[in-house]
């Protein structure tokens, strides 16, 4: 904290500005509530209907169904802890090609990139968790205590059976609300259908009973008490993104150079000769604000750019007649020539340039990769590790034996009888440990369960003149083409030893 | 767009070039979230272990340690294995090969006791030495299916002291003068012969007959060898003390006894069973 005497060399030069306030007494303040008024209008239209959008995946997605046979699970999208898999419709991911995870969180990263350089911060305005829920809880709490004078008389109201009503019925909304937000998101990772009634009969795992109980306190206190200072406080998101922007970005922004100056009785100031701005200082950009901030102080880190202001700025201006947008999405670019006498410069003029479409060219890159390898990927997978400690084995008749580990992945939702090939090696034999080398032969056949992974340790002999290298294929007797080959290096001892 | 000189907000009247720098005070919620931090760490301080004293630590009113609980954790681990361990210690050998699930436990218990108890002579990946038998192969002096190991870690070979150890002794041909130099010169060749690393000489034929009066009756008369007796194989590729020359020379004119404990007094019955299966999944198992 300052001393109040470092303050001396304040206000040098800049004699216009009023003497500045004392400095406060303390380095936290009590948090000023916020009771934002509803407003109607083209943005908060589309935040309803985006809300209702993220709103619907996000409680419907565990509960569709998606067959794939006995032997996996028919939910469409399920994160399986247990078993080590990610199903998503028709894809399933195995713990080694978490790849598809990190491409995702790539294309997410150049997401974010794209959407922000052509329209700024619309993921905090529109899309994030935090502003839905938030969005609801205010909602509800409108429709519960009326709109903001209501709100601000209810407060003001001593307590009486009408208030308390009041407030247990919010709570009450606000933490049933809470509750199915927790609720929904252990579906994702068992069989809803079974969770669901395992979990209302009280027998589900403790570990979701404990989910459910964490995220209802946190959609609760986040989205009905803390608001907007999540945004402010808590969120690195705002300052990532701010970094992201450029000048022609768009950001919510007010038009000084048309509001300015405010007047607040246009028409006597205008009969008075003085001159007007269009902003006639009616708060009204700054009564609808959910961060309750005033947006004709400039753009500010709290301004999540939902858009409400502008709405709420646009109905005014339709009432007096003036033309909208005081209020707008702009960029620093377009203002600065709109300020200079330009007319508004319509707002794709903005999304289409070389650094959105450079960003959707990477985006796009990533993700055809992906889909590409998805297709061509292998769902039966030979992996071998060959023994160090002997590398070779001399036998009675002089043959060389190797050992080798494989793996067999089979990635498929049913049993699959797959035959493990010696390639080269004239002369060769295989044979694993669970029989023994009176069965040695050129090949070996396993039948591998759906969608587990088979060990064997294989031995494989060979006269000591055999070639170095050889490989071992894996094949699927199921008639599928799929199958892997791996090339290995045979193991004998040098000349004379 | 506004300018940037904001009226309402307060600033710290520092100013540096001009730039004066904002006061935004942070929420009080944020001060009580640091304060309840600190009750909590108290808290903790009290429940669980954590003032470090000299040789110890304040024990905590919970009487929670890690390693009571890594007691707790072992004693639950030992419980579930119990089973296993009981059969592996009461089951012969060939039941315990018939079921696959006991005969992995047998095979990965085997791979830590043999890391403790074997490597000393047969090597870390059991590939032996020269008078150290690799494990690996599929030659076996004293057999090697899983009773036959298993008799041979019981008892041990030339064990002094337990009756029941495995016994072969192989006459020492130079030293009690029983051939000569020139003899054991014949027999070796002979050997290297029927061993198919030498092409036939008159040395070897010469000591074809010597083989056949002093040799055979242990070693067969083709040089196969005799389980019965331990008696090696002559003609495989596999030379416990080495097949050159010298090394044979020096096998006929000496004899080589290696010996190996019994670890019947050392080691349990389910070590002993485990032990077995694991040198017998080692690749030469019969
Ligand atoms: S200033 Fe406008 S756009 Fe920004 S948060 Fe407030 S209402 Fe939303
Ligand atoms: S809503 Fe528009 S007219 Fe009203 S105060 Fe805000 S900027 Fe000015």
């Amino acid at each position: 904290m300052t001393p109040a005497g470092a303050s001396v060399a304040a206000p040098k030069g800049k004699g216009q500005r009023p003497a500045p306030p004392p400095p406060p007494e303390s380095l936290y303040v009590r948090r000023a509530d916020i009771f934002p008024r509803a407003v109607d209008g083209f943005y908060r239209r589309l935040k309803w209907a985006i809300m209702a959008a993220t709103l619907a995946v996000y409680y419907v997605t565990p509960w569709l169904r998606w067959d794939r046979g006995p032997y996996a699970p028919d939910q469409a999208v399920l994160v399986d802890l247990a078993h080590r898999r990610f199903y998503f419709f028709a894809v399933e991911i195995w713990p080694h090609e978490f790849y598809y995870v990190a491409g995702l969180l790539v294309m997410a990263g150049i997401g974010l990139f794209l959407i922000t350089s052509a329209v700024g911060r619309a993921w905090c305005g529109y899309a994030c968790p935090q502003t839905v829920w938030t969005d609801l809880f205010l909602h509800v709490e409108r429709w519960i205590d009326g709109d903001r004078n209501a709100q601000l008389r209810l407060r003001a109201a001593p307590i009486g059976p009408a208030k308390v009503m009041k407030r247990l019925a919010k709570h009450g909304l606000w933490l049933l609300i809470a509750m199915a937000t927790g609720g929904a998101w252990i579906f994702y990772f068992a069989d809803a259908p079974t969770l669901a009634r395992d979990f209302l009969t009280g027998q589900a795992a403790m570990v979701a009973y404990a989910t459910v109980g964490v995220l209802t306190a946190t959609t609760y206190v986040f989205a009905g008490w803390m608001r907007e200072q999540v945004c402010i406080y808590m969120c690195p998101w705002p300052r990532i993104q701010a970094a992201m922007l450029d000048e022609r970005s768009l950001i919510v922004t007010y038009k000084d150079w048309r509001g300015e100056p405010r007047s607040h009785g246009a028409k006597r100031a205008e009969a008075a000769g003085a001159p007007t701005g269009d902003c006639i200082d009616c708060s009204a950009c700054v009564q609808v604000c959910p961060t309750g901030i005033d947006i004709r102080e400039g753009p500010q880190l709290a301004c999540i750019t939902c858009a409400l202001c502008i709405d709420a700025c646009d109905a005014v201006m339709a009432k007096i007649d003036r033309p909208r947008g005081l209020i707008d999405y702009a960029t620093f670019e377009d203002c600065r020539a709109e300020a200079a006498g330009a007319p508004p410069v319509p707002i794709r003029r903005t999304l289409l340039r070389s650094r959105t479409l450079l960003y959707f060219g990477l985006w796009a890159a990533v993700g055809m990769a992906m889909v590409l390898s998805l297709g061509a990927r292998t769902r039966l997978d030979l992996s071998v590790t060959p023994d160090r400690n002997p590398l070779w084995v001399r036998l009675a008749d002089g043959d060389i034996r190797n050992a080798v580990t494989v793996k067999v992945r089979n990635m498929e939702a049913r049993p699959r009888p797959v035959r493990i090939e010696l390639v080269g090696l004239p002369g060769g034999a295989l044979w694993d440990s669970l029989t023994n080398e009176r069965s040695a032969a050129r090949g070996l056949t396993i039948t591998v369960p759906a969608d587990q992974v088979e060990k064997r340790r294989i031995y494989i002999r060979a006269p000591r003149t055999a070639p170095d290298n050889y490989a071992l294929r894996l094949v699927a007797l199921d008639g599928e083409p799929a199958g892997d080959t791996d090339e290995l290096r045979f193991e004998k001892p040098e000349e004379g030893e | 767009m506004a300018d940037t000189n904001l009226p309402s907000v307060e600033t710290t009247h520092h100013e540096w070039d001009g730039i004066e720098e904002l006061n935004t005070p942070l929420p009080r919620w944020w001060l009580w979230t640091f304060y309840a931090t600190i009750i909590f760490a108290l808290g903790y301080m009290v429940a669980y272990p954590a003032v470090p004293l000299l040789s110890t630590a304040t024990a905590g009113m919970l009487n929670w340690s890690s390693r009571g609980q890594f007691a707790q954790e072992q004693a639950a681990a030992k419980a579930a294995r119990a089973g296993t361990e009981q059969a592996l210690a009461s089951l012969p050998i060939e039941q315990i090969a018939a079921d696959p699930r006991l005969m992995g436990a047998a095979v990965e218990g085997g791979r830590a006791a043999f890391k403790v108890n074997c490597v000393q002579c047969h090597g870390a990946g059991a590939a032996g030495s020269p008078g150290y038998p690799n494990l690996n192969d599929n030659d076996w002096l004293w057999g090697g299916d899983l009773r036959a190991i298993h008799t041979t870690l019981e008892h041990g070979i030339r064990h002094p002291g337990d009756e029941a150890t495995r016994m072969s002794q192989m006459p020492a041909f130079g030293r009690d003068g029983i051939l000569n130099a020139g003899q054991i010169a014949d027999v070796v060749s002979h050997v290297r012969v029927i061993a198919g690393a030498e092409a036939p000489s008159r040395s070897a034929q010469r000591g074809a007959q010597l083989y056949a009066d002093s040799c055979a009756a242990c070693h067969g008369a083709e040089g196969k060898g005799d389980r019965a007796l331990g008696a090696p194989n002559l003609t495989d590729a596999i030379w416990l003390y080495g097949g050159d020359r010298a090394a044979l020379t020096q096998t006929v004119t000496n004899a080589r006894y290696g010996v190996m404990p019994g670890w019947n007094r050392k080691l349990d019955a389910a070590t002993l069973n485990m032990l077995a299966a694991y040198v017998h999944s080692l690749g030469g198992g019969e």
